[in-house]
């Protein structure tokens, strides 16, 4: 893939300044906001912000929240992408257009549907109540809904990741008498692993992004419901410098989980014969 | 007085309007108003549809507090209707308002309670039973400031406990950021009661839920002002607007939706 910029035809060099000129428009409009909310907080400011309770409370929440969340995901995500990769049933349709159908829905329908189904009058709800719990308007109404928004990702990312295994390694598995299960742990997920933990991370952030479903379904309760996007989101009704504040502390916060995984995971790769390529 | 000077100034608006006449592009304006007007005010906007000057009124209906940052933020808007003094104060101090605001309409608190009564609430004392699931708007929205005010009042009163205020917060299990959630707790039946304004109780609301009244000496009076905005694009549709509101349809149509209509000045 090595063109060169001194390639003589004209619309090769054409082509490659659209490819730039595409780059940047978007570079520009992902970046910019980012920059300007950046740009709007003195350090010094952001430091002392840190300080404030209820800001402490939202971020402890937050990160309490999406790490149980992408906790429950993986747990309960990893046999469900196992099986859509390895096996067909009856149904399987219908279960995969079910499970991706989160991502498609609109945040807040999902907060209703979820109060719907698990809410006190919801079709869950008595038998809920019988084992004495009760889910709108605590903290695991938070995770409920964070699982719920956020699955689809890992699920998707675990599934692909499971398929693209060469098949002749799963062979050579066979040929060596080793069990499906066996199989699985020592071969196919070593080699999903990337994808895995792409996986993960994208659940993780999608979890802590999370709003809509969050703020109908389990409620804002600062300490108990109010996560770091409905703390910044009423922050943001009275007070716009302390709502900046809190967006660019979890933009480091992001920042930081998502450039820490993009380098880890070379080192994570299984090196020798079954090494990928780098750059995949 | 203002009957008259709002019929004046509805007539001075018209005389341009007639030589204007048919060619005219719809008028539109757009009406920023507390989530507890929805009713009323919606109403009102077909009213001045059909009225000399056709106009369309376009709503933005949320938490007053919401509406006030985003006006402050360059929102384009031509009318501020607020449920409380505090947020029209918070526009008029950074300059948004064109001229004074006026007090238009009044509105109470009630609480409510889903049909079902889950929380066994039959008066306010039990409100502060532990337990119960309190929703109320947070301390920002108007309703949320009335709300804390009256439980406070209601504390003062015999026959209610002196922590009673406390307790009653102690329940609050959310905090919504305008009054129409709280509503929708209730009537989904997740809270074992609200607190709103008696005018949310509407038709559509009433089958799901029970009203609890609240004494009028506790009760807090919830003034409304409206103001034009200094960025309206159309002032003479926003002051028509007003003087609808102001004038004797206005003050059928808040009758209507369970609103106080504000004394017109002698």
């Amino acid at each position: 893939m090595g063109s060169t910029l001194t390639s003589g035809r004209a619309s090769e060099r054409l082509v490659l300044g659209l490819h730039v000129v595409a780059s940047a428009v978007l570079v520009t409009l992902l970046g910019l906001p980012v920059v300007a909310l950046v740009l709007r907080v003195p350090p010094g400011q952001l430091l002392e912000r840190l300080r404030d309770d209820a800001l402490l409370e939202a971020l402890r929440l937050s990160l309490l929240t999406s790490v149980f969340a992408t906790l429950a995901v993986t747990l309960l995500g990893l046999p469900i992408a196992y099986l859509l990769a390895t096996r067909t049933f009856p149904g399987k349709r219908l279960i995969e257009t079910m499970l991706e159908l989160p991502m498609v829905l609109p945040p807040t329908v999902a907060g209703v549907g979820l109060l719907l189904a698990f809410g006190r009058q919801g079709l869950a709800g008595a038998t809920l109540a019988a084992f004495g719990l009760s889910i709108p308007f605590t903290t695991l109404a938070v995770v409920v809904a964070q699982v719920f928004v956020a699955a689809p990702f890992f699920i998707a990312a675990t599934r692909a990741g499971l398929t693209e295994v060469d098949q002749r390694y799963l062979d050579a598995a066979a040929t060596l008498r080793s069990s499906p299960s066996r199989t699985l742990f020592r071969v196919m997920l070593p080699l999903a692993f990337p994808s895995l933990l792409a996986g993960a991370a994208m659940t993780w952030a999608r979890a802590l992004g999370e709003f809509g479903a969050t703020i109908t379904f389990a409620g804002n309760m600062p300490g108990v419901t109010q996560t770091m996007p409905l703390a910044v989101y009423l922050a943001l009704q009275t007070d716009l410098d302390a709502a900046v504040a809190m967006s660019v502390l979890m933009l480091a916060l992001s920042v930081g989980v998502l450039l820490g995984i993009r380098l880890v995971t070379p080192r994570l790769l299984p090196a020798g014969p079954l090494a990928r390529s780098p750059g995949r | 007085m203002k009957r008259i000077s709002a019929v004046f100034l509805l007539l001075l608006t018209a005389v341009p309007a007639l030589g204007a006449q048919t060619s005219a592009a719809p008028r539109e304006i757009t009406v920023y108003a507390a989530a507890s007007l929805t009713e009323a005010f919606g109403e009102l906007g077909k009213l001045m549809e059909q009225d000399s000057l056709s106009t369309r009124v376009r709503y933005n209906f949320a938490g007053s507090q919401q509406l006030a940052v985003q006006l402050e933020q360059g929102a384009k808007a031509d009318v501020f209707a607020s449920a409380d003094q505090r947020w029209m104060d918070y526009v008029r101090e950074r300059h948004l308002t064109a001229g004074p605001s006026k007090i238009f309409a009044h509105n109470r608190l009630v609480v409510i309670l889903p049909k079902s009564n889950p929380g066994h609430v039959r008066e306010l004392q039990d409100l502060a039973r532990g337990g119960v699931k309190l929703v109320v708007g947070a301390e920002a929205v108007p309703v949320g400031k009335y709300t804390r005010e009256m439980f406070r009042r209601l504390e003062r009163r015999p026959g209610f406990p002196p922590a009673y205020g406390d307790s009653v917060l102690a329940n609050v299990v959310s905090q919504e950021e305008n009054v129409k959630s709280v509503v929708a707790k209730v009537q989904l039946g997740e809270a074992d009661a609200g607190v709103v304004y008696r005018s949310d109780v509407t038709p559509r609301v009433a089958p799901s839920v029970t009203a609890l009244e609240i004494p009028d000496d506790a009760n807090v009076l919830a003034s409304y002002p409206i103001a034009v905005l200094a960025g309206s694009a159309d002032s003479l549709a926003a002051r028509a607007f007003l003087a609808l509101l102001l004038g004797p349809e206005g003050r059928r149509v808040l009758a209507k939706h369970g609103l106080t209509p504000a004394e017109t000045m002698p």
